[in-house]
């Protein structure tokens, strides 16, 4: 091959010299070039006549198998592809009829039972039944599967007994009873309110038993049933196409119990991880929106697209993790006197400038209803006396050096050198910044080798609980080495509470906690940054980014 | 000829065993795992994930069992991307990258070896000066500088070509350039010192004292032993080449090679690793013994030795 190129390259050297000298080699390629690349229309400028969204969705998904799914990028996909019981409403979430026409809650607020409806199908044509989701809430529970979001069925009667292998199936006796085949009904182990809206997590997606079965899929990771070829599925879109790193494509599923109102015809996602290729692509008109946006870029958006660029709330908080198991944050003061010197304000409104707003709770405010009382706090006067009161006793002039570990980024990087500043100004502490590659910084966190370091948390639901939970004494997201037995009370209170006003007071007590022993140093609450086209309709900002598709449609930006 | 076949694929087995046991070995010293995330998993379920994959066996089983499978071809599946075989994300993602590659070395020996040619011919002048100060450009010039820049130009504002993908002939455009123009600024310069040297031969002396004209004597006389050192760099260029670019993909979003080769060791995504740099070897060892042999063709005092 290399011979023939280099035979073809000296060889035309012979008819190529002769042009150059007369130019004319310019005029061809030229030529050639205006010939291959035609100005075409874009995607964007099609889409109107097409129907087509273009979607950027950041990441390529790692299954397309919702019981083994972790991703955002996943729930983009599988939430076109399948329905859940209930579906949601686009602009407050609220659940809404889906699978199920209607249910109906017990007085102890602990049973729900579902009526499906009789016109939903699977789109091979089978109808869906409440067969299908027993089928498929055992199938994530089965532990054999290894499912990383079984978790989420965990609200059901005796679920954790039987995903965690303690019980089987027939002995574990789990909440899911199907009554006939079109009534289902749900047990829970306590009332959760918003066990309804836990129903549009991916997790809770039905799949189809026949095809899983084909694929001995059952409790096996990695088959086959989720290619294109494969996929059944019961939502408002069909898998059409999938080739890996450039494009997921769905089409319309006419079997859709609510097809007419569906008004897209397809939407092409495309797995752009590269910030800045995504904006490019939005730029020249190959995506209608793009998943994020570089804060590096936010000042040039904002001049150039104000109508396209949007700062949406998101449910999710960035903090730092404190090691109580070592000095010198073993010593409450120690960690207060670090919390009271970081001037969140500062940090949002001068280093990040994305729109985020200062972490003065561990969970964001409004989150279900719930607001926390504002507790984290800008103090430099006390932090230093907090930390002269500790060096006093231990003797010390000042605190040895600090390494904040931080996976390798150049977000990250800037709010550790901002804090560094700050603790420097205030405190005197020299900090070490610790960048790490992030497998191997995942794994010195959880091994519980750091001194302080970076984290994020993103809510999988709309309500405290999906914060608070994680401080519980023992839990795997702790990490922080800190146990509170009042902190594990009220929690659970609260997950038991009969009222909104128990659980809110509860809520409360575990933030006031938080807010005095410090295991964690809130920082600030995230904003889903991103650009759309204006001619996207029907896209509403919601608290998880959740964007049901069927209201979606496309329409001229001059039209009201 | 046919000896030197047979030594160098005899040698590859060895080489690419050696391969294989390091790069297995180094990937499971190295810290964190395919199941690690910031969602920490609880215990029970990453052990049974770890079986799934077989990691739950003793290290040495497992590289056993590893070089088992792969003296029957067999890649195992993607530990990040579990619905799909290494062997298929590597027959997916190859074409692309051989395309682009293929696309990029025409370009690369189309602008270049001209490009050094002239340079060489009409030393100390502008057709010299020229080209080798944009070779220099092009050479201190990071494919992620030129190819904004060409997509600016040639789609952002005169909208000829995409901007980014890889769905058809139109596509292929931009991305080749990028990487051709950057590997031709380096071909044209090692044309043009490859070429002086020939140049200065008594052999060209001689034919040019016949009166040969001097397009002649370069072509004819000079080409073959002017271009050594351009084959030298071609046969790791290739390869480096068809395998993809981490940089280009990313720019302008292909599904090419290299982008697995980058990712799959950030996952820790044992197989992929194992499987792309097991693949990239082979290529390197084919491609060495091929230009090895084109060099032999080009120069007869290579063939006897050999």
């Amino acid at each position: 091959m290399l011979a023939s190129f280099l035979f073809c390259a000296s060889q035309s050297m012979q008819i190529f010299y002769p042009l150059i000298q007369h130019f004319r080699f310019l005029a061809i390629g030229a030529f050639l070039l205006v010939a291959l690349g035609c100005s075409q229309p874009s995607n964007v400028e099609k889409a109107l006549e097409e129907k087509i969204l273009h979607f950027g969705l950041g990441a390529e998904p790692q299954h397309l198998d919702p019981h083994l799914s972790t991703s955002v990028a996943a729930h983009n996909i599988l939430s076109a592809l399948l329905e859940g019981l209930v579906s949601e409403d686009p602009k407050s979430l609220k659940p809404l009829p889906g699978m199920a026409k209607s249910w109906e809650i017990s007085e102890d607020a602990k049973t729900y039972t579902f009526t499906l409806r009789q016109n939903g199908r699977w789109s091979n044509g089978d109808p869906v039944t409440a067969h299908d989701f027993a089928y498929s809430f055992r199938r994530i529970l089965n532990p054999n599967l290894g499912s990383q979001y079984a978790s989420m069925l965990y609200p059901l009667k005796n679920a954790s007994s039987y995903h965690q292998g303690h019980k089987a199936w027939e002995e574990a006796e789990v909440g899911v009873a199907v009554l006939d085949d079109f009534t289902l009904q749900l047990t829970l182990e306590n009332p959760v309110p918003y066990f309804l809206q836990l129903l549009n997590h991916y997790s809770w997606f039905p799949v189809h038993r026949p095809t899983i079965e084909k694929h001995g899929a059952y409790e096996k990771i990695g088959t086959a049933w989720t290619k294109p070829q494969n996929f059944v599925g019961n939502g408002p879109f069909l898998l059409s196409g999938h080739q890996i790193n450039s494009v997921i494509e769905v089409k319309k599923n006419d079997a859709y119990w609510d097809a007419d109102a569906v008004q897209l015809k397809g939407i092409r996602f495309y797995p752009i991880e590269a910030t800045f290729t995504e904006e490019r692509a939005y730029r020249s008109g190959f995506l209608h929106l793009t998943q994020s946006v570089s804060a590096d870029r936010i000042d040039f958006l904002k001049e150039k697209y104000p109508n396209d660029l949007h700062f949406e709330p998101y449910l999710g908080t960035y903090f730092y993790r404190f090691n109580l198991k070592a000095p010198p944050f073993d010593d409450q003061r120690v960690r207060q006197a670090f919390c009271l010197a970081v001037d969140r304000e500062r940090l949002v409104d001068k280093v990040l400038k994305g729109g985020q707003l200062p972490a003065t709770s561990f969970t964001p405010p409004g989150t279900g209803g719930f607001s926390p009382t504002p507790r984290f706090r800008y103090d430099p006067d006390s932090a230093k006396k907090l930390l002269q009161s500790y060096l006093q006793e231990k003797g010390l002039d000042r605190l040895p050096p600090i390494e904040l570990t931080y996976n390798t980024s150049e977000g990250h990087k800037k709010v550790a050198e901002a804090l560094h500043g700050m603790w420097k100004d205030t405190l005197g502490v020299e900090i070490r910044l610790l960048n790490m590659e992030w497998k191997v910084f995942l794994s010195s966190v959880a091994k519980g080798e750091f001194t302080l370091a970076r984290a994020g948390w993103i809510g999988d639901y709309v309500d405290p609980h999906t914060f608070l939970h994680m401080w519980r004494s023992g839990e795997g997201l702790n990490m922080t080495g800190w146990t509170n037995n009042l902190y594990d009370d009220a929690l659970q209170r609260a997950e038991m509470a009969g009222s909104e006003e128990e659980r809110w007071a509860n809520f409360q007590t575990c933030e006031e906690l938080l807010a005095e022993e410090v295991p964690i140093l809130p920082l600030y609450f995230y904003v889903h940054l991103t650009l759309r086209h204006p001619t996207v309709k029907g896209w509403h900002p919601t608290l998880l980014d959740h964007h049901p598709y069927k209201y979606v449609y496309l329409e001229k930006e001059d039209s009201p | 000829m046919r000896k030197l076949i047979i030594s160098r694929v005899l040698q590859a087995v060895p080489t690419l065993w050696v391969i294989a046991t390091l790069t297995f070995f180094m990937t499971r010293y190295a810290p964190g795992g395919p199941f690690d995330s910031e969602r920490a998993i609880p215990e029970e379920i990453k052990i049974k994930l770890q079986s799934h994959f077989g990691l739950d066996r003793p290290l040495f089983d497992q590289y056993l069992l590893y070089l088992k499978n792969l003296l029957q071809g067999d890649l195992g599946p993607s530990f990040k991307y579990p619905e799909w075989e290494v062997s298929e994300l590597i027959a997916t993602a190859f074409p692309v990258s051989l395309t682009l590659g293929l696309l990029s070395l025409l370009i690369a020996l189309m602008v270049g070896i001209p490009a050094g040619m002239i340079a060489a011919l009409r030393k100390n002048s502008w057709v010299d000066y020229l080209p080798m100060s944009l070779s220099m450009a092009g050479i201190c010039l990071p494919t992620f500088v030129l190819g904004p820049l060409l997509i600016y130009a040639l789609s952002t504002q005169l909208g000829m070509f995409p901007p980014l993908g890889w769905y058809g002939p139109a596509d292929w455009v931009l991305p080749s350039l990028t990487l051709g123009l950057f590997y031709a600024a380096y071909i044209a310069r090692l044309t043009r010192a490859g070429m002086l040297e020939t140049l200065q031969q008594d052999y060209v002396r001689t034919a040019r004292a016949k009166g040969a004209k001097s397009w002649r004597i370069l072509t004819k006389h000079a080409a073959r032993g002017g271009l050594l050192p351009v084959v030298t760099f071609l046969g790791p260029a290739f390869a480096g080449l068809i395998t993809g670019s981490f940089v280009i993909e990313s720019i302008f979003f292909i599904p090419g090679l290299g982008k697995f080769f980058v990712t799959a060791a950030f996952n820790r995504d044992y197989t992929m690793v194992l499987g792309t740099v097991l693949f990239y070897a082979s290529l390197i060892i084919l491609l060495n013994l091929l230009v090895d042999l084109l060099q032999a063709w080009l120069d007869p005092k290579a063939r006897q030795e050999k």
